[in-house]
């Protein structure tokens, strides 16, 4: 089987280059099949190997990538777990996202349509890559590739001057965190001399021989974690994502949900080892994610866009995710990437949905009483709302609350403020849930919304059952004895972390009081904040206080703009009217200037006077003959 | 008689050639130096062919013919090479007499600066 495994990246490759190679020339349908249809087969793919997984750790060698000195790199791609789970993930929901796509973007040419999906396969592509790869430097081509993709589907309404402005910022905080990782790279090749995972003479192999808190490992982890802060979108560089919202619906759940964030908890879920040794850097990741979780998730109360809402609901989750990595608990973060794919996939196809329905309107405020009209839609919709929530029985609850206990074995205090998050979660959801769906339509009369059509409602059907019982696979030891089983499936990945890590484990009893007290909390919450907004109306009151802090996004973008864009953009104009004009332009210039002036002197010397030129010739043969001989050069 | 008087020979008559070259300004007198000057170069392989084969015949050897032949092999292309030179030589300096009535290379500046 896995020697046909490399079909599973090249097939949306193929689908890319069709696409793209032969935009315009397609038909809509046809552009549609090719793109789903590549992205399908690969998911058929991927589950032929997820089914064949046994544990084992399997590396196809394609052919030399880099080959110079003492440094080979293959181009291998590696199976095991966690990598196909991924592929799983990838290819899953990225294909629902492909078939809602082929109708959310209906209202495109043939041209631009064709274009959206080579753009979203070419996005798949990368993303297989980077989860395939048998080293980091493959890994990091596939980490460029989603970085690129993400850039074009952002400002894919190019012709909007914001999108293209978002799209560049998105890019560049991006190109920010892949310094650190392509630095972590470097860094590893001069401390193991090489850059594949598996093997013994692989860098994770090596790096658990290394004693914890290494230096060399400090600084390498630091180094990936400073790449995954800007793909995955944490504290300092997470203000790329919720302007990521400037693409068209569907790219916003791939990038959300399947590909490209969750790059950065792969790549160090990945490293696990390297991560569990240096403790100084898990600590950190920790503390990051918390604050990231805690930031994002009260930035997202005071959203009225419903996909800011999201965006900044994804910032959150992500945070989760980096808390569980920071807490050793790897599982917990591969778990809550796997249902985070599958509820906020849903929640923004969804909102794509929401937003279609009501030809384009964005605003929440403009919402209201659409259970009624997009029956569909609500019911999906309340079903991921739930699951992020985390509703016992819902993916989200088992996924979170792995987590949370995870936070609580390693220090209380995390548990505590990684419950205020969960919280807040559960507030806002259900306020974006409450001011769309519930109370009455306040939009604009005429503008009938209405449900969406079936290539839309299916998929988010599909999500909404995979939100449903996706958390099921990883039941805690409480509820069912042996219950998890994507632990089990993952243990030969996180073998050794796991084999050195400190064993922290919670009694049953503690953990079923926190579950109790926490689930009693988040359904207080979610009763209050409907109640709050099920009735809302429009005020044009102004916020004040915290809510304006909170509605201004903690104020990150003008401290931003502050401190980094506008010095930056002054010293550029500093530059470019003094050392540019004055003195590069100057250089330039005094050096044509000077050509042309010994040019006119030298032209002099063409007398047109045969003799002279006969002359000059004999002269300069015996200057020659007298070099070689007398000199000897 | 010693190599030595045939290559100062030689070495005058191409100076000659040159130097006929550098300072006349009548074509075809320029033309003949440069004969002179590939003559005194035949002359020379010529005179260097007869010491080496002389050589040879002293030291007993047997490929005494390659000794003798090289140079003067060498003489019969320069021949050819010359009278090909002169005809077309020759060509452009009547082209040039139609179309100037001249043959004074200086009137032909035409190029210059």
């Amino acid at each position: 089987m896995t020697q046909y495994a490399w079909l599973i990246p090249a097939l949306p490759l193929a689908g890319f280059l069709i696409n793209g190679l032969l935009s315009g020339r397609l038909s809509k349908m046809m552009s549609g099949i090719i793109g789903s249809g590549t992205v399908l087969a690969a998911f058929v793919l991927s589950c032929m190997v997820f089914l064949q997984m046994n544990g084992q750790t399997e590396v196809v060698t394609l052919f030399d990538f880099i080959k110079a000195g003492d440094i080979h790199i293959p181009f291998s791609i590696q199976f095991d777990p966690l990598s196909s789970l991924f592929l799983l993930i990838i290819t899953g929901v990225g294909f629902l996202i492909h078939v809602y796509s082929t109708s959310y973007m209906h209202e495109e040419s043939d041209f631009h349509f064709a274009r959206y999906f080579s753009y979203l396969n070419l996005f798949v592509f990368s993303m297989l890559l980077l989860v395939m790869g048998g080293n980091y430097v493959i890994m990091f081509i596939g980490w460029e590739g989603v970085g690129l993709c993400s850039y074009l589907l952002i400002g894919y309404w190019f012709k909007n001057t914001e999108y293209n402005k978002a799209a560049n910022k998105a890019f560049i905080m991006n190109r920010i965190g892949d310094l650190g990782v392509l630095l972590a790279v470097f860094w590893m090749l001069q401390k193991f001399g090489t850059v594949t995972f598996a093997g013994d003479a692989g860098v994770l192999a090596q790096a658990a021989k290394l004693a914890v808190n290494d230096p060399a490992l400090v600084g390498i982890t630091l180094l990936l974690f400073i790449g995954a802060t800007g793909k995955s979108a944490q504290i300092p560089l997470f203000t790329w994502l919720p302007d990521a919202m400037a693409g068209p619906t569907p790219v916003s759940a791939l990038i959300h949900a399947a590909t490209m964030v969750t790059a950065g908890i792969y790549m160090i879920a990945r490293s696990n080892i390297m991560y569990t040794l240096a403790e100084t850097t898990s600590g950190g990741i920790a503390v990051i994610g918390l604050a990231t979780a805690i930031v994002a998730a009260s930035i997202a109360i005071k959203q009225n866009d419903i996909k800011k809402v999201l965006a900044y609901s994804t910032v959150s989750q992500l945070g989760f995710m980096f808390l569980a990595l920071g807490v050793g608990s790897y599982v917990g973060a591969v778990f809550h990437v796997m249902t985070h794919a599958f509820f906020k996939a849903l929640l923004f196809l969804g909102a794509g949905s929401v937003i279609h329905g009501t030809h384009h309107e964005q605003d929440m405020r403009a919402y209201g009483g659409l259970r009624k009209m997009m029956p569909v839609t609500h019911i999906t919709m309340l079903v991921g709302c739930l699951a992020i929530a985390g509703i016992p029985g819902f993916s989200g609850f088992f996924s979170k609350d792995e987590i949370l206990m995870g936070a609580y074995a390693y220090n209380p205090i995390f548990y505590y403020l990684g419950l205020g998050a969960a919280l807040m979660t559960a507030f806002y959801m259900f306020r974006l849930y409450a001011m769309t769906f519930m109370g009455s339509y306040r939009g604009d009369a005429h503008n009938h919304p209405h449900e969406s059509p079936a290539a839309m409602t299916v998929p988010l059907i599909v999500l909404a059952i995979l939100a449903l019982v996706g958390g099921f696979i990883g039941m805690p030891e409480l509820f069912v004895h042996n219950g998890h089983k994507l632990a089990a499936f993952l243990a030969p990945v996180f073998e050794q972390s796991n084999a050195i890590a400190h064993a922290h484990t919670i009694s049953h009893s503690k953990e079923g009081l926190l579950m109790g007290v926490s689930t009693a909390l988040i359904i207080g919450i979610i009763i209050f904040a409907n109640s709050k907004f099920g009735g809302y109306s429009r005020s044009d009151a102004k916020e004040t206080g915290l809510s304006k802090v909170l509605a201004d996004k903690w104020y990150f973008d003008k401290l931003y703009d502050t401190i980094i864009v506008k010095p930056v953009l002054w010293i550029g104009n500093v530059l470019g009217t003094t050392v540019e004009k004055s003195g590069i332009d100057k250089g330039v210039n005094g050096v044509g200037k000077s050509v042309q002036y010994l040019s006119r002197q030298f032209r002099l010397i063409q007398s047109g006077n045969i003799g002279n030129y006969i002359m000059m010739m004999v002269v300069a043969i015996v200057g020659f003959i007298w070099i070689v001989y007398y000199i000897k050069v | 008689m010693p190599i030595e008087y045939y290559t100062f020979l030689c070495c005058i008559i191409f100076g000659i050639g040159v130097i006929g070259v550098l300072t006349r300004r009548n074509a075809i007198i320029i033309f003949m130096c440069i004969e002179l000057m590939l003559n005194a170069v035949n002359l020379l392989l010529v005179s260097f062919s007869k010491m080496h084969y002389a050589k040879a015949v002293a030291a007993g050897s047997e490929d005494v013919l390659t000794a003798a032949s090289e140079g003067q092999l060498f003489v019969f292309f320069i021949m050819v090479v010359a009278a090909v030179e002169v005809s077309v030589g020759l060509a452009i300096i009547v082209m040039m007499y139609r179309n100037t009535h001249n043959v004074d290379i200086n009137f032909l500046n035409r190029l210059k600066n």
